[in-house]
């Protein structure tokens, strides 16, 4: 029965001690390891390109060979389950905090979610997003009870790094420099157009953000805001999100949720 | 159900860097192909890219994680996608392989081969009745580039894709360079491969580079890499091919150290010309 050879095969081709199964031959050899050895490289290299096309600056972080090794790693033990490889890797950054010979780079897993982020945004659906000018007839006094759809693509990375600046500087967004570890950054990821933007949030901002992606109405959102983080600005995380891109529809609420 | 209707003229594999210089003036191509698994998120640039490019040229869609080849079931949640990729586009052609590239859960990312049995037939056929069902069109069997063989295979490949498309209507789409790495790698002749394919049913062709290694004895290895230019010998049997057949869409496959535009436009238009003489042959 193939079905049975097709799971052997399965596990040879993901462990490179396993022996070739039984029934594997070649017209020149009875058992054709180094023909073998050709679907072993194209299933792990594969994947590793996958990894790297999708965490660069992971890879700058480390270096290449330190990357590969990780990313070997993690395969041999998460193989994809999607036939989709751009979601492949959504949980690198979770494997990332685990993995001991990485434990000196404390932030690394943050950029590698960062990184992750980025590629969902970049499939994420389209969505136009309103402008300043679609709030002009809001009275002031309503700006309380409005709730905010927010763009399909906007995500959240929280960190106790600063992954922005950290992010940036292996991205080749800005110059290598000393970066000061005491002060973490969350990450607001976003493709309001084609290009893929990733800005720091505003301290309360994420939890103002997280607050409006479950629907609450902006003065909820606010006061849970302002309670995570006392600096917490309502005007200025307002005109940040309008800024980004990431609203792309208001609506009043009615009624009076607590 | 929706024949494949490609245009009988050359095409490429899309590459994004390519996306400026397609659609920037006259080019030797009359329809692209994208893989279908790099188009199923819900947006963003790739869909945008792709959806340019269906208004200048057909479109082939060309699947490379159906592992139609596998004995368990096809993955519902996958053909699903592939139906929704389908009727949001609506290709000149849909095609996947004579290969496997999951069992279970677990997703290898590779087109791994499969032994010719009565009982890999019979699956496979079963599979790609299940496909042409559920997308509503007809779809092209690719034959496969291995570098390993089974012992218990019966039944010849190419007899094995003549009965695949006898039995379930599909078409077939030929890859002249997996049948040079077959036989390089099987030891066997390209040529008599090519004169038992069922070429009545081939509806597509794909041309490509390979790479020359050598087995566990020396012998010559040759791999499907798609990372260079068409070879000589790839060239002279598609010309044969083309002769008996007549015209045929033809599709430039280079995934890997993808060259600037302008070289694989030049390896397309190679393949117009032996398109063009075979329709002035055909008209004559």
């Amino acid at each position: 029965m193939f079905a049975v050879q097709q799971s052997e095969i399965m596990r040879a081709l993901l462990d490179p001690e396993a022996a070739i199964p039984d029934n594997i031959t070649s017209h020149t050899a009875q058992r054709p390891s180094k023909r073998f050895a050709v679907y072993r490289n194209n299933v792990v290299a594969s994947l590793i390109n996958a990894l790297r096309t999708k965490f660069p600056a992971t890879e700058r972080i480390v270096g290449e060979d330190f990357f590969i090794a990780m990313a070997r790693i993690f395969l041999m033990a998460h193989p994809p389950h999607s036939k989709i490889l751009h979601t492949y890797g959504d949980d690198f950054g979770d494997f990332i905090a685990t993995f001991e010979p990485a434990a000196e780079l404390p932030y690394l897993a943050n950029v590698a979610h960062l990184e992750a982020a980025r590629t969902r945004a970049y499939h994420a659906a389209d969505a136009e997003p309103l402008t300043a000018a679609a709030f002009e007839d809001v009275a002031p006094e309503s700006i309380g009870a409005l709730r905010f759809t927010l763009h399909p693509s906007a995500q959240i990375v929280c960190a106790c790094h600063p992954i922005v600046t950290i992010w940036s500087m292996n991205a080749g967004e800005c110059p290598l420099g000393p970066v000061d570890d005491t002060q973490p950054e969350d990450a607001l990821v976003i493709r309001p157009h084609l290009d893929v933007i990733v800005r720091t949030l505003p301290p309360g901002g994420a939890a103002f953000l997280h607050a409006l992606m479950r629907g609450w109405r902006l003065d909820e959102a606010a006061t849970h805001a302002a309670c995570d983080d006392e600096r917490f600005d309502l005007t200025a995380n307002i005109a940040g999100l309008i800024a980004s891109g990431a609203v792309i529809a208001f609506t009043f609420a009615e009624d009076q949720t607590s | 159900m929706t024949s494949v209707s490609l245009p009988k003229a050359p095409g490429v594999g899309f590459k994004p860097q390519h996306f400026d210089d397609i659609l920037s003036g006259e080019q030797p191509i009359a329809f692209i192909e994208v893989h279908a698994e790099n188009y199923m998120g819900a947006g963003g640039p790739p869909h945008m890219m792709l959806r340019r490019l269906h208004e200048a040229h057909a479109l082939s869609i060309h699947g490379v994680g159906l592992s139609i080849g596998s004995m368990a079931p096809l993955d519902t949640g996958h053909l699903s996608r592939l139906k929704t990729l389908c009727d949001r586009y609506q290709p000149e052609s849909f095609s996947e392989h004579l290969a496997w590239s999951s069992h279970g859960e677990v997703y290898l990312n590779d087109l791994l081969p499969l032994p010719y049995t009565p009982e890999t037939l019979a699956r496979i056929i079963d599979h790609v009745d299940q496909v042409q069902h559920t997308l509503n069109r007809e779809m092209l069997l690719e034959n496969p580039s291995t570098y390993i063989q089974f012992a218990d295979s019966t039944i010849p490949e190419a007899e094995f894709l003549a009965e695949i498309a006898r039995r379930t209507g599909c078409g077939l789409l030929l890859d002249i360079n997996n049948a040079v790495v077959q036989a390089v790698n099987h030891g066997t002749s390209a040529r008599h491969y090519l004169d038992a394919f069922p070429l009545a049913r081939v509806k597509e062709i794909h041309l490509g580079g390979h790479d020359a290694q050598a087995d566990d004895t020396g012998a010559p290895l040759l791999i499907d890499a798609h990372g260079s230019p068409v070879t000589d010998d790839v060239w002279s049997l598609y010309a044969d091919v083309i002769a008996k057949t007549g015209p045929l869409p033809t599709l430039i496959e280079w995934d890997n150290d993808v060259p600037a535009w302008p070289v694989l436009a030049d390896e397309a238009r190679a393949a117009g010309r032996i398109l063009q003489r075979a329709a002035e042959k055909q008209a004559a």
